[in-house]
């Protein structure tokens, strides 16, 4: 093993530079649960770790106007205990709690759950279903984009070289709003989702009138589920409409056959933690 | 509970080595260091079957910080020998090759170089400037493909043992075995109804926490000193004689505390290693496994298939059962088939039984122990036999059992004829349990099984001390992994009369106490248990006659009461007892030190029966199943320390569950482990089970002064079935493939309702 540099900046400018000057060795650390791993088992080996866990803006959780802005590397303990949070968001704060165990969760992070770019990441189909934003900055300054958009495929990233992911900002919503994440994995703990899937819907007299879905586990990257969010809204959920949003969830799987799970098992799961992730999340809502 | 009035054994006091394993101070195998030393690693192979053309090491050796590398050639040829570790035969010939490929790798993982290095940075490059040539050679895994006529053969020397005519051609079936009663095909015709199925299981791991560890430092004079994490330091101690030709007096083996084995540390993989390099540098040397090596490379249990006959009348009795095992022993002769087939119908009083073994080569780690090895999957298919018969009969399954039952007298297929066993008793224990009497809650179903255990004497040595204050020392040589050192404690202390917290049980190095054969088989409370009662005995017989000599009177004249020397009778003489510190304290006046000793090799282990009970749910759109409740019966003997013999239940049981539902190694197509850690070899976690109850059957046995039982490996014998008993009662759908985990249950439920499968 080689000899690591270690820094842990205070701010976002002086992370970016760190990454920046490390010309492509650079690592972010956020809660290291991924990383160091991955480093002990040699699957990485960078020149310098830059630790963002000083960073003010990447370990504070903000209300802003109804919405929530949450630090990219706050720890899943962290979020879990935020109350409001988690009334308003169940789901998003269920998915990033159910990584690991206890003492992962004193340190695993939205953000590397994220960067880490797992298909089956437990809390990106939660963020996807919840249409959160990504902030990140760069050497090229900071930029939003749609958390959908940020994985590329097992392990890949579409961020920048240098560039780092600030935090998530979800959305205000309307009351009546509520969301769920359910995943499918053989024990009940420390596992990895063999299927994961998150539901944001927004619920009025008893009609769906706005819906998210975000599947993992099922293709190369976590997937939007336009066409199940389509079969949702508009309906009063009943059986056909979860069976149309189903169907649409089976159509939408491209998984593979692992260790983990069968091409038929994870398709098939796929629909069912649909129709069960949307039960929770409309009865969340307020579903009467 | 037992009836006998003692007052130590059967209670229940903190453990000797608790205090240091809960605060850390306990040394595992990976905590012994020596000054200088250097670090071993191990090259293994990437294929899982090839010849190895030619090992260029030079490259290595010239690293700046490698002192030594070693490969086949450091070890001495062996000849074709078998010797009894633990539970299983090893063959010497291949214990050598298993240590370090020879002329082919036989499966991923396989040992074919080894390096010593001043880092472990400087060791991991080392391996990779060793250069390797291989000519890669089609591999097989799965026992039915393994004994197919064109599977690939591992050993060309190898010839079918066991029939007749002796085979011309190389085959990787290393045996074939048969155990006959009575007369089958007779049996068959008085059967009113018959049950034939086939069942499969997967190869499984030990999954000790513990990876293996060794210290090893050969000096100059030829002495040698192991430390290692091990079941049987004696065998360590044996092996590295015999691999490397060294006087086995000049090798001292100290065993470390034991995180987890459950037989698959009654081996040796690192220790002549170590020794060879240790000897090759002049330096202390140290490995320690990753998990990774540990999967790879280590001890898994068979995979195998189980084929049943059963043929009953319409009252339940069952008239001929037959059945066809075979089981993966992995890259060398030498899977448990003589156990799997021997207690196949152990647990069942039947007159004509005919049972067929196979043991069959493949590209896998060569097996080693696991609890009750090989039992757990012949059980697996006759219990779930068994299930079906009495769904059939539309019976009871405790009924069932109870009808055929072994009971002493029994005679065995396997020759001997029980004598005083409990199984009647512990399936009467089961049906009367709080649980088997419960209602099953709604969505929930209820499964039984059994199982059965010989359990295992031999040889075992112990030695026991009085300090000057007339505390006592307890020394024996069987390493702890199960609480035996309380249970030696409290068996030493009932004996002598004195309290159990006087008693100070230690163990020994092989060079500080006689042989000892492996902490396996259940034996230790038994029978080095035996051995720690003798040699308190013996001790007594001494005090005595130091009380003899003090009042002048004759040895026979002095009893050993509660803890103190009295005269037997009133015309003896009137003195006051002395107790143990009194004689501790004039010992020097009367004759030296009080110690006591034995040795024996024992015989009459008393065999163990389990009946299990599991509620559980089943969840039909996904496969996954949840169990609620889960109690295990076993007739135990004695419980000489009844926590502890809960506990070893309750581990069986999870391991049976885990056996059961999850676990499985999963090799890819080129036949590369593709799971070797704990993440996707799916060992239960505590938050998927419930407290598992049990209920302790005493039964004493007749062989043993307290009555002792082996207790540790009944209780994964019967979950297997216990579960998938279960499971087809609440589905519908007979499992016959294990493990029974979310997506083939799931596969399996779909293709039995096409409801489901036409969404
Ligand atoms: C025992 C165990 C159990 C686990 N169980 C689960 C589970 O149930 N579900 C699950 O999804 N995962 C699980 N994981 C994986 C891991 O814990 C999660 O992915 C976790 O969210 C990673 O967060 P972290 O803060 O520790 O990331 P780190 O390890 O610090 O980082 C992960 C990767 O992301 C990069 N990175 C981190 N933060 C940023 C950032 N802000 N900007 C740019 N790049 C960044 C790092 O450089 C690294 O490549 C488990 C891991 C372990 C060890």
């Amino acid at each position: 093993m080689n000899n690591i540099q270690y820094v842990a900046p205070q701010s976002i400018d002086e992370a970016v530079a760190a990454m920046a000057a490390a010309n492509g060795t650079g690592r972010v650390l956020a809660g290291g649960t991924d990383l160091l791993i991955q480093m002990r088992a040699g699957v990485v080996s960078p020149g310098i770790i830059v630790d963002v866990k000083k960073i003010v803006e990447m370990t504070t959780i903000d209300e802003t106007s109804g919405g929530y802005r949450i630090g990219a590397a706050v720890s899943g303990a962290v979020i879990g205990e935020h109350a409001r949070l988690k009334k308003a968001w169940p789901g998003v704060v269920e998915a990033i709690n159910l990584i690991g165990s206890k003492q992962i969760q004193g340190r695993a992070s939205a953000g590397g759950n994220l960067c880490n770019a797992s298909p089956a990441a437990d809390s990106v189909p939660a963020l996807v279903a919840a249409g959160a934003i990504v902030t990140v900055q760069g050497p090229k300054g900071r930029r939003d984009v749609p958390v959908e958009k940020i994985h590329a495929g097992p392990g890949r990233t579409t961020l920048q070289p240098g560039e780092i992911v600030v935090s998530f900002t979800l959305p205000a919503r309307p009351a009546g709003s509520s969301d769920a994440y359910l995943r499918l994995i053989p024990r009940t703990e420390m596992d990895i989702a063999v299927v994961g899937c998150g539901v944001s819907l927004t619920i009025q007299n008893g009609t769906c009138t706005a819906a998210r879905v975000g599947l993992g586990a099922v293709a190369p990257t976590v997937l939007l589920v336009e066409d199940a969010a389509k079969a949702l809204a508009g309906s009063r959920l009943d059986d056909k409409a979860l069976e149309a949003a189903a169907a649409a969830c089976r159509a939408a799987c491209k998984p593979i056959n692992d260790k983990r799970g069968t091409i038929a098992y994870r398709t098939k799961i796929a629909g069912v933690l649909l129709k069960r992730a949307a039960g929770i999340a409309a009865e969340r809502a307020g579903r009467k | 509970m037992s009836s006998q009035p003692y007052k130590w054994i059967g209670t229940r006091p903190n453990r000797p080595d608790g205090a240091d394993k809960v605060t850390g101070r306990a040394r595992f195998g990976a905590d012994f260091n020596m000054p200088g030393q250097l670090i071993g690693k191990v090259l293994r192979s990437p294929h899982a079957h090839a010849v190895i053309r030619s090992i260029d090491t030079s490259a290595a050796e010239a690293l700046p910080g490698v002192k030594a590398v070693v490969t086949a050639k450091d070890f001495p040829e062996q000849p074709n020998v078998i010797v009894p570790t633990g539970e299983m035969q090893v063959n010497l010939r291949d214990v050598t090759r298993n240590i370090m490929a020879r002329e082919k790798a036989l499966y991923e993982g396989h040992a074919v170089a080894a390096v010593a290095a001043t880092t472990e940075a400087i060791a991991r490059e080392a391996l990779s400037l060793i250069r390797v040539e291989y000519e890669v050679l089609p591999h097989v895994i799965d026992v039915e493909e393994a004994m197919r006529d064109d599977a690939p053969v591992l050993h060309d020397h190898l010839r079918t043992e066991g029939v007749k005519p002796e085979p011309q051609k190389a085959s990787n079936i290393a045996k074939r075995m048969e155990n006959i009663k009575g007369d089958v095909a007779a049996g068959f015709k008085q059967a009113e109804i018959v049950i034939e199925r086939s069942f499969t299981t997967q190869p499984v791991h030990q999954g000790y926490i513990e990876p293996h560890a060794t210290l090893a430092s050969a000096a100059e004079d030829g002495q040698v000193q192991i430390w290692s994490t091990t079941q049987g330091h004696f065998q360590v101690r044996g092996f590295c004689s015999r691999l490397l030709n060294i006087e086995t007096s000049q090798i001292r083996v100290t065993p470390s505390e034991i995180g987890g084995g459950f037989g698959g540390k009654t081996v040796v993989y690192l220790e002549p290693v170590a020794v060879r390099l240790s000897q090759k540098t002049g330096k202390p040397v140290k490995m320690v496994m990753s998990r990774e090596e540990v999967f790879r490379a280590s001890g898994p249990a068979p995979g195998g298939s189980v084929k049943v006959k059963i043929g009953a009348r319409r009252d339940g009795r069952i008239v001929a059962a037959e059945c066809t095992i075979a089981l993966q022993a992995g890259a060398f002769p030498g899977s448990p088939i003589g156990p799997a087939c021997w207690t196949s119908f152990a647990c069942y009083d039947i007159d004509n039984i005919q049972v067929i073994g196979y043991d069959v080569v493949s590209n896998r780690p060569k097996v080693a122990a696991y609890r009750a090895p090989g039992a757990p999957i012949s059980a697996w298919g006759v219990e779930s036999a068994l299930d079906i018969l009495a769904q059939e009969l539309g019976m009871d399954p405790i009924d069932l059992r109870l009808k055929n039952a072994a009971k002493k007298g029994t005679k065995t297929s396997y020759g001997p004829t029980f004598d005083t066993i409990g199984f009647v008793e512990t399936l009467e224990a089961a049906k009367n349990s709080a649980h088997y009497k419960s209602p099953v809650k709604p969505g929930y179903t209820r499964g039984v099984a059994a199982g059965f255990w010989f359990n295992v004497g031999a040889d075992s040595s112990a030695a026991a001390h009085v300090a000057e204050d007339g505390t006592v020392t307890v020394i024996s040589g069987n390493p702890d992994i199960g609480g035996s050192r309380a249970s030696l404690a409290l068996m030493a202390a009932e004996e002598l009369g004195v309290d159990y917290e006087k008693v100070r049980p230690v163990i020994a190095d092989t060079s500080s106490i006689g042989f000892n054969f492996v902490t396996g088989g259940s034996r230790v409370t038994f029978a080095t248990g035996l051995a720690v009662v003798n040699a308190v005995k013996d001790m007594i017989r001494e005090l005595k006659g130091r009380a003899a000599k003090t009042w002048g009177v004759d040895p026979e004249a002095v009893v050993w009461e509660n803890g103190m020397a009295r005269p037997a009778g009133s015309n003896v003489g009137e003195f006051d007892p002395l107790s143990l510190a009194q004689l501790a304290a004039s010992a020097g006046k009367t004759g030296g030190p009080i110690n006591g000793h034995a040795q024996l090799n024992v015989q009459g282990a008393g065999p163990g029966f389990g009946v299990h009970v599991v509620d559980l749910a089943v969840d039909r759109d996904t496969g996954i199943v949840t169990i609620d409740r889960y109690t295990a019966a076993q007739d135990v003997g004695t419980a000489i320390h009844p926590s502890y013999v809960e506990g070893q239940l309750q581990g069986g049981v999870v391991q049976g569950i885990g056996w059961a539902l999850n676990e499985e190694y999963i090799y890819n197509s080129k036949g590369k482990l593709d799971n070797p850690g704990f993440l996707d070899y799916r060992m239960p976690v505590a938050s998927d089970l419930p407290m598992i109850e049990t209920i302790l059957v005493e039964v004493a046995n007749p062989s043993h002064p307290y009555g002792v039982r082996g207790v540790g490996e009944v209780p994964i014998v019967p979950p297997l079935a216990t579960v998938g008993n279960a499971i087809a009662r609440a589905t519908g759908v007979r499992m016959t493939d294990l493990p029974m985990s979310p997506p083939k249950l799931s596969a399996a439920l779909d293709a039995a309702t096409p409801r489901m499968a036409a969404e």
